[in-house]
């Protein structure tokens, strides 16, 4: 069996979990700050993927990277390489339509801190970054952790996006010229080749279930301290 | 060994705020109905609520002048507050939730300090362990170590023996007696009990309203009528 697509797929929703997690975990701070400016239409704007088709996403993406847009141009001129159809595309698909899982999952965490908690570490001279690092996120952390946990499963099981931006062969960290998971799986049936795409399409089940089991127990981990 | 004067207005929900307060050092207890207005006082004390307008100085420090436009950050003010539900950090031992707050103390000693600090206030077998294992007494107790830890210049207390116990109320109020002289600052204990009021306080300033209708020694105040 050909393992590579499953590899590559695994090297794209770690990254994308990654960078899901910072930019998500930043975004549901900025939805806790009291003083934030339209709230309402700040959160409705976040959670903007999970409400828009796929390929409407993907469309857009195309637009704002593709190689005749202003970054797509801009990124070639600095590095001589295309987003489009790359690992970066793949990640980057993959991370927009994780973010709005993490932003929910950490302000459940975030919201769960006793305020008087953050008011304490104040008074007993905390700088704000201080109480950030020391108190908020620690006391947040089931919710990143859950955060990161569905990132990765919508990351690792991400298709329509990946789709209109990545479906191609590309390469990975030690990967060469190969196709993530799912987009190998539809590209196996259309080759009539049944058996390579059942095998995928098992082991990336087996996968997502044994990573979602080992998530659960070190959620449970930490919330019992 | 400075007073803190406190002169400001802050609208709380219907009613407004509006006092004008000296706290010298020793305790000063701050009584009233529900809704009378101390935990705002105490708030606007710590800098955790900004009043309309007023003045806070402790001292030679102007922590509040809104006139001027300084308002010195809660982090910068170096007061203990004592929370009502304590407020331990559940994630840290209680040596490390008392060593939180020790900026002043070279690191390498603030271990030693911290435990010598819980061994006074009766809890330094607790060390090691988190709040959650504490009872209401031993987390009153983490709590009071945690605040007098970084050597503050004013301490607020905002009703922390209201949970206890009758028995424990009295021993953790003999504490707070033995240890407030040794602090040498203005500690400012909001209660409901005439009673811990007369054992504690110096000083009580009784509120209504918003306003202060009465200050002076215990006894004195205490007469004025039923504050329970």
């Amino acid at each position: 069996m050909n393992w590579q697509p499953l590899f590559l797929s695994l090297q794209i929703a770690t990254i994308a979990m990654l960078v899901a997690l910072v930019i998500g975990t930043g975004l549901a701070l900025l939805l806790v700050w009291k003083k934030l400016p339209l709230p309402d239409v700040v959160a409705a704007l976040i959670s903007t993927p999970l409400v828009l088709p796929p390929t409407v996403l993907g469309y857009y993406l195309l637009t704002i990277m593709g190689p005749h847009s202003l970054i797509g141009r801009a990124y070639h001129w600095v590095t001589g390489d295309d987003i489009i159809f790359t690992f970066k595309a793949a990640v980057i698909a993959a991370t927009i339509g994780s973010i709005p899982l993490v932003v929910g999952a950490v302000k459940v965490g975030l919201d769960a801190i006793e305020p008087n908690l953050l008011s304490a570490a104040r008074t007993l001279g905390a700088s704000p970054a201080r109480v950030l690092a020391t108190i908020t996120l620690p006391l947040a952390a089931p919710g990143i952790i859950a955060g990161a946990m569905l990132a990765f499963a919508r990351a690792l099981g991400d298709y329509g996006m990946t789709q209109m931006v990545a479906s191609s062969r590309f390469d990975g960290f030690g990967i060469h010229n190969e196709s993530p998971a799912s987009i190998f799986v539809i590209d196996e049936l259309v080759a009539l080749r049944e058996e390579a795409a059942r095998n995928m399409a098992i082991a990336t089940t087996l996968l997502g279930i044994v990573l979602l089991v080992l998530a659960n127990r070190l959620t449970r981990r930490l919330q019992h301290g | 060994m400075a007073d803190l004067v406190a002169k400001f207005a802050a609208r709380r929900g219907e009613f407004t705020v509006d006092v004008d307060l000296r706290f010298p050092p020793g305790i000063t207890c701050v009584m009233g109905r529900s809704g009378s207005g101390k935990s705002t006082v105490l708030s606007v004390l710590a800098g955790l609520a900004t009043p309309e307008r007023g003045t806070i100085v402790l001292g030679d420090e102007v922590w509040l002048d809104r006139g001027r436009k300084i308002d010195i950050p809660v982090h910068r003010r170096r007061l203990a507050y004592v929370f009502q539900g304590l407020a331990l950090f559940p994630h840290m031992s209680a040596l490390h939730n008392v060593t939180y707050g020790m900026h002043e103390t070279p690191r390498a000693e603030r271990a030693s300090k911290a435990q010598a600090l819980l061994d006074r206030v009766g809890v330094g077998h607790l060390a090691k362990r988190k709040p959650r294992t504490f009872s209401g007494g031993e987390a009153q107790r983490v709590a009071l170590a945690r605040a007098l830890a970084c050597a503050p210049k004013l301490v607020l207390l905002d009703e922390p023996f209201s949970a206890l116990d009758r028995e424990l109320r009295a021993q953790l109020t003999s504490l707070v007696r033995e240890l407030a002289p040794e602090l040498g600052v203005p500690v400012v204990h909001v209660t409901h009990s005439i009673a811990e009021a007369r054992l504690l306080a110096d000083r009580v300033v009784q509120l209504d309203g918003g306003k202060v209708i009465g200050e002076g020694k215990p006894d004195d105040v205490l007469d004025l009528g039923a504050l329970e």
